[in-house]
């Protein structure tokens, strides 16, 4: 049995199923809340949901059953001593490497960090205090921290992602941060700024754990790849219908290998050509293979979101994706075909595979 | 005066009885006596959130606005907030 969070604009959705097959719902919780992430410490087996109400505001909840009662994490939030900013939305829910410790990624672009598996949560005050910030702007999403990409058995070395203001680096286990930021090309900005600016839209980003100084990162416009941590960038984008995205997933076991869906472009958020196909490579970037058997491809003009690509980190890999449309596909075969997992949900924001 | 969600969270009390000379105080009171429901109305910084309206009398009021022994406070979702 597998078992899929998917977040919604209505909701979390909690599917159940065999691979290659469509699989049921299990339960649905915050109806009528957006759900903009649902994930699983493996460690612990605690669920979390970063959930929004239009009306009651943002806040994580955590569970030990996912088709139960949950309980409100006292955090995120942002310290009396910084009067002017409150929590907008949280992104992402990451566990850390040393014990108990998680970390979550919100917006207005800042991180958080739990030390009691997500019970309580405090805010990373030197990534907040970094001299650029007021130079920061927000991305069509707002200003968000939306990746975390730990170090596998180092706590002390960490990458984030925040669109748009690149990407930051740390080895003290967050007490410093620096940027990563060359070899990014920002074709939004004019060319002789584009050197100097810290408007870097990162959309999405992931370590290869076997090969932890490799990121690949979907950026506004291309896809890059470092192999030094995140120091340098080098555009893998070739081969691909459109360098824009912002799904991106990666196999764990092997470190060339990481899969995008692309959309048309910033102005044209749907899949290419009226089909959705998700591009895999298995040279780490060196060239991508169309995966498109079994999904959609006449007429299909799907969105899928930054969260909404997640992988079970098995052998065969699993892969999941979820669209705007409320369409939920999988592959059981590391993408060489593909399932139908659900249909006619609300508009999905984030999958991830949970047990 | 509460409605679901906010009246699940209080024990399924719907109507109370909350000290307070401002309706910020009163809030917070609410908020003490069931943790459940922090965050919920105000943000972490004690603003009444943008898309809750809460009514003193049927006036609406801020976190500020005077509260007598008497008034009656209403916590509504605005018409806003939904998508």
């Amino acid at each position: 049995m597998t078992e899929l969070l998917v977040g919604s604009k209505k909701g979390l959705f909690v599917l159940r199923g065999e691979p290659g097959e469509s699989f049921d719902i299990a339960a649905r919780a915050f109806p009528g809340d957006v759900v903009e992430y649902g994930t699983r410490d493996p460690r612990t087996g605690r669920y979390f949901a970063s959930v929004t109400s239009g009306f009651y505001g943002p806040r994580l909840m955590y569970t030990d059953d996912p088709t139960g009662d949950w309980e409100q994490a006292k955090g995120p939030t942002f310290p009396e001593d910084i009067p002017d900013t409150s929590l907008d939305r949280i992104w992402i829910v990451q566990p850390g490497e040393a014990d108990g410790v998680l970390y979550a990624g919100v917006a207005p672009a800042a991180l958080f960090t739990s030390t009691d598996s997500g019970a309580t949560w405090e805010l990373n005050r030197s990534l907040w205090n970094v001299p650029t910030r007021p130079e920061w702007n927000p991305g069509a999403g707002g200003l968000a921290l939306h990746s975390i990409c730990p170090w596998p058995g180092d706590p002390q070395r960490l990458a984030v992602g925040i669109s748009a203001a690149g990407v930051w680096l740390s080895e003290d286990g967050g007490e410093t941060w620096r940027t990563g930021y060359k070899g990014l090309v920002p074709l939004y900005v004019p060319e002789d700024e584009q050197e100097n600016t810290h408007a870097l839209c990162v959309h999405n980003m992931h370590r290869a754990p076997q090969r932890p100084e490799r990121l690949f990162m979907q950026f506004h416009g291309s896809v890059y790849r470092s192999d030094d941590t995140g120091e340098t960038w080098s555009d893998i984008a070739s081969g691909l219908p459109s360098g824009f995205g912002f799904p991106l997933t990666i196999d764990p076991s092997d470190p060339d290998n990481a899969y995008v869906i692309p959309l048309t472009a910033d102005l044209d958020r749907v899949t290419p050509e009226g089909k959705v196909r998700v591009f895999e490579t298995r040279d780490a970037g060196g060239s991508w293979i169309a995966r498109g058997d079994g999904l959609p491809s006449d007429d299909a003009y799907l969105t899928i979101l930054r969260q909404a690509f997640g992988h079970d980190g098995g052998t065969p890999l699993g892969l999941f994706f979820g669209a705007t449309s409320g369409e939920v596909f999988g592959s059981a075969d590391a993408g060489a075909s593909w399932y139908s997992v659900h249909q006619h949900l609300a508009p999905v924001t984030s999958v991830r595979v949970s047990a | 005066m509460l409605r679901a969600p906010l009246k699940d969270r209080a024990d399924g009390q719907g109507q109370l009885d909350l000290p307070g000379d401002s309706l910020g105080e009163v809030l917070r009171e609410l908020e003490r006596r069931y943790p459940r429901l922090e965050g919920w109305v105000l943000d972490e910084h004690g603003t009444i959130r943008r898309h809750v309206n809460v009514f003193v009398n049927g006036e609406r009021g801020r976190a500020d606005t005077a509260v007598s022994a008497d008034a009656r406070v209403h916590v509504l979702p605005s018409i806003s907030g939904g998508s």
